[in-house]
């Protein structure tokens, strides 16, 4: 009586939704199906038929059904079915076998999705805004969004305003003043940006194959980059996508697909590529292209081994140090940290606001930066401008003057930490009877030697907070060039001589350290999603438990080091260090490639964002796709730009305004702990599809669902969910359903949590070190078996205290002479004393954007193309800018905005030039990753005018034990464009930069 | 009578340019009858922002200004068109988009350069501060919403009102010469309009090249004292909120109560004089 009573309310759903809500009766019109629902011994059961927009039902166990559910027994039966539904037995039950389909795969997603749909025709999102438009909400890379919609037309986008209802701000009470944010979020230029790229003259709108890819004949891969493209059917592209990866699991063996995805996906927890993507390709079974740390790189190879924090990638605990520098810093020396360029990361501008504060306190303000960059624009101070990449030799001059003047922190580096004694042998020139003095710096880094002297001294006179990097304490500027290991690693020295802890005096630059619950749990990007992945996210910590779900296992061990995957696919062979953050060692291990007994790579599945402008010596990529070991490519894009071009099929995936997904603003979970500090508030958003997909886009979620359900695997992947059922599912499993309910949470469209009661806020980070207590900040990390001490005690080094000899280097390398125990100075392998490179002679650095997100927002026809430092309009297109000195300029002839070739023997760019004296002579400045390559003529043989600068930057690895993006220096000419097109390619790396007898860099 | 004016703080932009985006977000696409018709995609800038580097090596600084619409109470633009432009009693002008139709003129009627032609329109267009919201109900203009760093801030007052603010926080509008009463005031303007002379003052003590710190370095013009500052530890002076007019000043460093140097400096625009080593 129960299953009859169940099923028949089944049926009743299903009439009360056909009745009730449109978009289910018109799923009903896609399909004529009999799908019945019965026990295993036949007694019992129910049919449900539907028939053009339909649905009729009989009781009764009929041989007639196209597709059955098969329960075990009635009680089973009875059990799963009855309401509410609870995940983690319908999870178990599977696992189990407790019931089962018969029939098609994808009649099984079909009916399960029809009850998904059935269940939620009440659900309702956006709020009416008064004027015909629906307002709703999504999270982009640059920041919240209110949507507002009218006509299935996007109007227009707005920061989040906040309200009454809305928790309140935090305050700091600094030097007799409070300090409050605004009561909104605040939006990046890219965040600004997104109605143009939405509606964007690039958008895939359609499927499409290459018009002379023939997978049954010729492929004429030699034709990528060259050929155009003609639509096909969604269907078609399915099952072309479909059968090539079973092809090559047939005709290669495991391994031989590879997938590569950008840094940095649309928002959203579920769409992500951690979560939907991931999902998928453990599905199918894919090699990894792992990635290299990129923008932490030096953290992560350099100062890891000194202070720990693999977890955070190398980087500096960030808790309480934007109060701790209000209150207590007397001075801050931001040292390669551009933070309004690149606003952190994700964070709109939340971290200017704070810097604006440091502003009204007057605090003394050092920029140490070859580029008088935006915030040294923005707050003033003292400019001194190394070269780039000697860095590091200036950080040991000032360590040289501060060891000869007793002008630093003894008891704390006596008692705090170990090996100061054989660094400082070297610093004072005992070891090599080279004094590391201001005059010996002053010959590397241009930097007169009274002025480092005259910093030094004041740095060490006041309570002083050291900004290394685009966050403070990691991320981006010198980490990312040649010597990024070497300039991390002294910068992690200096603070530590001070005493990093103590009030005062830490690593920090305001973006940082917002006072924020961190107890309130809402996962971040990193934290699983819907991967199934216990491996390679941070799902097992908590979410797993939080949100059951099928777990995935990549059945493939194979890996390919994202910088090797040129390598990888032309030469048939590589290898290189891998990225585990999981402990300071797990960085040696290496990977080879091919992989023991797996195939080597023939097809690539790329996803997200166009990669080609973000990744060193660009052109590489471009033979790789041209290489016939690549038999197939497919590229799933939003965009037609950058490696598009070279797929031979391309899916088109809708933004994420166009898909519905959840997320909190810069929560990244495990791939960046306590990002989310970086915003005044946290605001966590239900992401509402504001608009149907465009043209025949879908979500990637739905991409990987139809492949997926070609290959039978389509109810594994979606366990029977659409996307907006997996968000209810993540909401259900967060702690929002204590403070705001899943009705008001889809028509509000945000919650903004809490702040963390003024006497709870964690203490600040590293004084519990400083002070020689037990870890008392709220991290989690490093884990349990790495402490040396008791549990919580002393950092993650071996030593347990700061290490200036660095006992992991000693264990694992202690003759490498790119990274020895103690930090040294040794020149860029990239540079103007290299013989071969004297015909370019400009050292050009090439930072992250400060008005697109890599590849994101950039190109497309986009607004942003009009800000006149972001791109010029010369002669019918958007030519990308590049910065130079005025002597330098005027050497060579060159004008404002006159078009010029900047250019070595890796390729060739043609920009617009901007001439400035914000850069030193002899250094020239461009933003890396834009969205276009366009060569004018055959790809990789001719200039580009996309502004692919990374066409010009060293493929080598920053030091020879790890995987690490050297791009953010390359040695280049300019000179005024005369309109030749070609270009000829030349060796990319000379012998001095460690060619081996083969030719290829390990 | 309470009407909008806009205070731009030069002090505070950073040339993030979310401001001129939000423009774009508002009105590419929109068409707002009786307020503007659709921007075109590209090529407009209802909110232009100008940059300004000053000086050279080591002391360069650099000052952004968003210009825009004017909303002068005096505008010409209203006289070259009193049909087709208005002032609203909230003190915002609106050229109809409308009744404006093929006046190209109007785009050199204006000496801030802040009308812009809509080739495709064939209307003259500018920054409409937002009206069409506020009359909405809006709070205020969608780049003062967006601008992170209170670089924009727009008030609605009375006049006397804002005479009071203008007073207490020293703000000035762009070419008072033009003499068109604008609703746009802008805060630190000498950011922009000011020159400097800048140098660093070094000399040997106990056998090394030093920073001179605490030097007193004064700024003559014409035999008169203009301002006396302190070098810093870096041995730095900047004398500031100069007009370059081509005139010679004398930069005069004091040790112990004499001139020890004397170095004369045309200023015809902000000068980095560089090291200056003393005996």
């Amino acid at each position: 009586m129960k299953l009859y009573l169940i099923l028949y309310g089944m049926y009743l759903l299903f009439r009360f939704a056909c009745w009730r809500n449109a978009e289910f009766r018109d799923r009903l019109k896609t399909k004529n199906i009999r799908v019945q629902i019965r026990t295993q011994d036949g007694k019992h059961g129910r049919i449900f038929i539907f028939k053009d927009g339909h649905v009729s039902s009989k009781v009764g166990v009929h041989s007639s059904a196209d597709f059955s559910l098969v329960f075990k027994t009635y009680a089973i039966a009875v059990k799963l079915l009855m309401p509410p539904i609870n995940q983690l037995e319908q999870i178990e039950a599977m696992k189990n076998f407790l019931f089962h389909p018969e029939g098609k795969d994808e009649d099984s997603v079909w009916f399960a999705q029809t009850v998904m749909t059935a269940i939620s025709t009440r659900w309702k999102h956006g709020t009416a805004a008064g004027d015909g438009t629906t307002r709703y909400c999504t999270i982009t890379n640059g920041g919240p969004l209110f949507v507002y919609v009218k006509d299935e037309k996007i109007v227009r986008t707005t920061p989040i305003i906040f309200n009454n209802d809305d928790a309140m701000s935090y305050s700091i009470h600094a030097h007799g003043k409070t300090f409050n944010p605004p009561r909104q979020t605040s939006l990046s230029p890219h965040g600004m940006n997104w109605k143009s790229m939405v509606y964007a003259p690039n958008r895939l709108l359609t499927p499409m194959k290459r018009v002379d890819f023939d997978p049954n004949g010729e492929r004429n891969i030699i034709n990528r980059g060259v050929s155009g493209y003609e639509p096909i059917s969604w269907d078609e592209a399915f099952d072309l996508v479909a059968s090539e990866i079973k092809r090559m699991k047939r005709d290669y063996g495991q391994g031989a697909i590879a997938q590569s995805n950008g840094s940095h996906h649309t928002w959203g927890n579920i769409g992500y590529y951690l979560s939907a993507k991931m999902r998928f390709m453990n599905a199918i079974g894919t090699t990894e292209v792992h990635h290299n740390p990129d923008s932490w790189e030096g953290w992560y190879w350099g100062a890891v081994h000194h202070w720990g924090g693999s977890l955070r990638v190398g980087g500096g605990e960030p808790f309480g140090t934007m109060e701790d520098c209000l209150k207590n810093a007397e001075m801050i020396v931001f040292w390669s940290s551009n933070p309004e360029a690149t606003n952190g990361i994700y964070s709109g501008f939340e971290g200017s606001i704070r810097r604006k504060w440091l502003k009204e306190l007057d605090l003394k303000i050092v920029h140490i930066d070859p580029h008088l960059n935006d915030t040294a624009q923005f707050l003033g101070g003292k400019w001194i401008a190394p070269r780039p990449t000697t860095s590091p030799a200036l950080a040991l001059a000032i360590a040289n003057v501060w060891m000869n003047e007793d002008l630093y922190d003894k008891d704390y580096v006596a008692n705090r930490t170990q090996g100061f004694e054989a660094w400082s042998d070297y610093v004072l020139g005992k070891e090599d009877g080279v004094e590391k003095s201001p005059e010996w710096q002053e010959q590397e880094t241009g930097v007169s030697a009274k002025d480092v002297r005259a910093l030094a001294r004041e740095w060490a006179s006041k309570r002083t907070y050291l900004a290394a990097g685009g966050m403070g304490n990691t991320f981006g500027g010198a980490a990312r060039n040649p010597t990024g290991s070497q300039w991390t690693r002294t910068m992690v020295c200096l603070i530590a001589m001070q005493g990093l802890g103590k009030p005062g005096i830490n690593v920090g630059n305001m973006q940082l350290g917002v006072p924020h619950d961190f107890s309130f749990y809402f996962p971040g990007y990193a934290d699983g999603g819907i991967s199934g992945d216990l491996n390679n996210t941070a799902l097992a910590v908590s979410l797993y438990q939080r949100m059951p779900q099928l777990a995935t296992i990549n059945p493939s061990s194979q890996k390919i080091p994202r910088l090797k995957l040129p390598d990888a696919i032309i030469d048939g062979h590589t290898e290189g260090h891998l990225w585990d953050a999981r402990t300071i060692e797990g960085q040696f291990s290496e990977a080879v490639y091919p992989a023991p007994g797996h195939s080597p790579v023939h097809m690539l599945y790329r996803y997200g964002n166009s990669i080609l402008g973000t990744l060193s010596d660009a052109n590489r990529y471009v033979s790789m796709y041209r290489s016939p070991n690549l038999e197939f490519v497919v590229n799933q894009s939003i965009w037609d730009e950058g490696d598009t071009q070279f797929a031979d099929v391309i899916l088109p995936a809708c933004t994420h305004l166009e898909r519905t997904d959840i997320g909190e603003w810069a929560n990244a979970g495990g791939y960046g702990a306590n990002f989310n500090s970086q915003v005044n508030h946290r605001v966590i958003a239900f992401q509402s599809k504001c608009i149907e997909p465009l043209g025949e886009s879908k979500s990637d979620y739905d991409i990987f669902a139809g492949i997926a359900t070609r290959l039978g695997l389509g109810s594994y992947f979606t366990e029977g969910m659409r996307d907006i059922d997996w968000v209810k599912r993540m909401f259900d499993a967060s702690d929002l359903p204590g403070h705001i309910s899943w009705k008001k949470f889809m028509q509000k469209g945000y919650f903004v949590v809490p702040p963390e009661r003024e006497d709870l806020r964690s203490p600040t980070a590293y004084n519990w070190f400083a002070e020689g207590r037990k870890k008392d900040v709220p991290e989690a990390m490093p884990l349990p078996g790495d402490y040396t001490e008791e549990f919580g005690e002393g950092l993650q080094t071996q030593s347990s205290k700061f290490e200036f000899e660095c006992e992991s280097l000693k264990r694992y390398n202690p003759s490498d002479d790119e990274r020895t125990p103690i930090p040294k100075y040794s020149r860029s392998w990239e540079g103007p004393h290299i013989p071969e490179l004297k015909e370019f002679p400009l050292r050009m650095i090439t930072p992250h954007g400060r008005y697109s997100f890599h590849t994101q927002g950039d190109g497309k026809d986009s607004y942003l193309n009009d800000i006149k430092d972001h791109r010029e309009w010369i002669d019918g297109h958007y030519y990308w800018i590049i910065r130079l000195n005025t002597e330098d300029a005027k050497i060579r002839g060159i004008k404002e905005h006159d078009l010029v070739r900047v250019f070595n023997n890796r390729g060739a760019v043609i920009c617009a030039a901007h001439i400035t004296s914000r850069l030193i002579p002899g250094v020239v400045h461009s933003y890396e990753s834009s969205a276009e390559y366009k060569p004018m003529g055959k790809p990789g043989e001719s200039v580009d005018r996309g502004g692919c600068v990374n066409l010009l930057s060293p493929s080598r690895t920053q030091i020879k034990n790890a995987h690490s993006m050297a791009n953010g220096l390359s040695m280049v000419e300019i000179d005024k464009w005369d309109g030749t097109i070609e270009f000829i390619r030349k060796d990319s790396l000379t012998k001095a930069q460690g060619l081996n007898e083969e030719g290829s860099f390990k | 009578m309470k009407k909008w004016n806009l205070i731009v703080d030069v002090e505070n932009c950073t040339n993030c340019n979310v401001c001129t985006l939000a423009v774009q977000d508002e009105h590419v696409g929109n068409s707002f009858p009786g307020y503007a018709e659709e921007m075109p995609k590209h090529g407009h800038r209802w909110i232009e922002i100008m940059r300004k580097e000053r000086g050279a090596g080591s002391a360069t600084d650099v000052a952004y200004l968003p210009t825009m619409c004017q909303h002068c109470d005096d505008a010409p633009c209203m006289k070259a068109a009193p049909d087709a432009v208005s002032k609203r009693p909230d003190g915002i002008v609106i050229i109809d988009p409308v009744k404006a139709k093929g006046r190209k003129d109007l785009v050199g009627s204006c000496p801030y350069g802040a009308i812009w032609w809509n080739e495709e329109k064939q209307v003259p267009q500018h920054w409409i501060f937002d009206a069409h919201l506020l009359d909405a109900g809006w709070k205020e203009p969608r780049c003062v919403t967006v601008c992170a760093t209170n670089a924009l801030q727009s008030v609605k007052v009375d006049d006397d009102e804002m005479l009071h603010l203008i007073d207490k926080q020293g703000l000035e509008v762009l070419h008072e010469e033009y003499e068109t009463k604008p609703r746009v005031y802008y805060k630190n303007l000498w950011r922009y309009t000011s020159s400097f002379i800048a140098g660093s003052l070094s000399g040997i003590r106990d056998n090394k090249i030093e920073c001179l710190e605490g030097l007193e370095v004064q700024l003559v013009f014409d035999n008169e004292n203009v301002e006396t500052q302190n070098t810093d530890n870096f041995g730095d002076f900047k004398f500031d909120k100069l007009k370059a007019r081509g005139q010679t000043y004398q930069v005069q460093v004091i040790d112990k109560g004499k001139i020890v140097k004397t170095i004369d400096v045309i200023l015809d625009q902000s000068i980095n004089i560089g090291e200056i080593i003393l005996e």
